[in-house]
């Protein structure tokens, strides 16, 4: 069914229609529409939802916890400082098995105090051991989320997920886009049926201390779950294909099969980049993109497998790792390419911080840089730091 | 016989209820252990009743004038001292491990 929503209503509309039992939230721009608009539906008796107001981020993530414990499916939503004051409970829902899903509106972080869009947020938290997904926009929102849960519960898996949307730039800007009917998805995703949960009648004891005998042995298996969950994740996202036309998965690359420079990067930007590497490629120009839908876990192989037959790869940071030789994504590339013998330049770009606009003309410019690099196979600079006022 | 990380619980969940009392936590005394003198002990029940890691058993076994015995779990007793010192007829004393013939 075809509809307009912004990125935020996208999120929680798809929420509604997974039949979530419980939402724990707390509101913070640019997020904030995606649990008002869900108390509408709560206050119009749309939902069989409870719906708990917290009294801060660290409350309603830890009641997300205890209600996925006990067997609901949970959903939830926050940005930035929200995000930031949930950290250590997002590594108690990661660490206890809890496959809630959150909704992630990526704000920079303070200070200064900002409000728009960057990725230093979720890169703050990037190790608290969810799965993490990226959307380029409205559409995508809603597609992940409503195969984030399937995702997250599936028997093996048993993990959080975010699904991530760049603020304002996705979560406030209305788009046309196509809704599966309340009935395709429950046939997508059937009610949670989970592994163990808090009940009286069989009491069990969660959260547990495990000191240096045993700590280990549940961090490894944590460890495993996520790195298996790639099977899920791509399953799932075939799946959704053949239930929508719309594939999902690890990435979505455009003219790699020729390509010799691209650009990597997460959310809203790529389709800036998608869209000036064809004007690019209708010159000539042998360009690409690959855009991760999902950055954890990090799809090491495909992503290799992916860039085999390129010279030079530009990665796009929209958040810095302070005092670190790259950004997050960079970091990642590189230490996939270790030891595997590729040849293949990489440079970092890191752009957007706090919503700073990265137009064609920019990305154009990475373009440049990037054939350059293949051309000459030297890279004129590691880490550039883009539209920012030398 | 500790589990490898495969056949560990999932998220170190413990299925099993009430299975902390196997933690021998008797282990963690260093020096002293409470020793109940049965004839001082006037079974006011003031050590079973504040002792932080309930290590005073209350046994069915008659002795002199008393229906209860009430002993010291050594299983479970981190040698605290709380029950020596708020025993009103000083029936317990904090004798050194190594002078106890277990």
């Amino acid at each position: 069914m075809p509809g307009a929503y912004t990125g935020d209503e996208a999120a929680a509309y798809a929420a509604k229609q997974c039949r979530v039992d419980v939402v724990a939230a707390y509101p913070i721009t640019p997020q904030t529409i995606i649990v008002e608009r869900f108390s509408d539906y709560v206050a119009d008796g749309e939902v069989d939802t409870k719906y708990l107001y917290a009294e801060s981020e660290h409350s309603a993530m830890s009641a997300c916890v205890g209600a996925s414990l006990a067997g609901a499916r949970v959903f939830t939503a926050t940005a930035s400082q929200g995000l930031a004051l949930m950290h250590e409970v997002l590594y108690l829902a990661s660490g206890l098995r809890c496959p809630i899903v959150m909704a992630v509106v990526n704000r920079a972080l303070s200070a200064p105090i900002n409000i728009h869009g960057d990725h230093s947020d979720m890169m703050g938290s990037r190790d608290c051991g969810w799965i993490q997904l990226y959307a380029e926009n409205a559409q995508e929102t809603y597609d992940l989320i409503v195969q984030a849960f399937k995702i997250a519960e599936e028997e093996t898996v048993q993990l959080p997920v975010t699904v991530n949307l760049d603020g304002f730039t996705v979560s406030h800007a209305t788009e046309s886009m196509k809704v599966l009917s309340d009935e395709d998805v429950d046939k997508f995703l059937p009610p949670r049926k989970p592994i163990f949960k808090v009940d009286p009648e069989t009491p069990i004891t969660v959260g547990a201390m495990a000191l240096p005998e045993y700590y280990y042995e549940v961090k490894r298996q944590q460890e495993e779950a996520i790195q298996k969950s790639k099977g899920v994740v791509k399953m799932v996202g075939d799946e959704y294909g053949k239930f929508t036309g719309r594939r999902y998965g690890f990435m979505e690359t455009f003219g790699l099969e020729d390509a010799d420079a691209a650009i990597m990067c997460l959310g809203s930007t790529c389709g800036t980049v998608r869209s000036v590497a064809k004007d690019l490629r209708a010159k000539g120009k042998k360009v690409g993109l690959i855009k991760l839908w999902t950055y954890r876990p990090f799809p090491t192989e495909e992503f290799l497998s992916t860039i085999k037959d390129l010279k030079a790869l530009a990665v796009m940071d929209r958040a810095i790792s302070f005092g670190a030789p790259y950004g997050a994504l960079c970091s990642d590339v590189s230490s996939a390419l270790q030891n595997t013998g590729m040849d293949i330049k990489v440079m970092n770009m890191i752009y957007g911080l706090g919503g700073r606009d990265t137009p064609p003309s920019t990305v154009r410019e990475v373009f440049d840089e990037a054939l350059r690099t293949a051309k000459t196979g030297r890279v004129k600079e590691r880490i550039r730091f883009l539209d920012v006022r030398e | 016989m500790k589990l490898s990380w495969r056949k560990t619980p999932i998220a170190g969940i413990i299925f099993e209820p009430g299975s902390s009392a196997e933690y021998r936590t008797g282990d963690w005394r260093i020096e002293k252990k409470p020793i109940i003198n049965q004839d001082k002990c006037i079974r006011c029940l003031i050590c079973w009743i504040i002792c932080p890691d309930v290590s005073i058993n209350r046994l069915q076994k008659p002795y002199g004038k008393y229906e209860e015995t009430i002993e010291v779990d050594y299983y479970h007793c981190k040698g605290c001292g709380i029950c020596s010192a708020e025993c009103p007829v000083k029936a317990i004393e904090m004798v050194e491990e190594s002078r106890v013939v277990a």
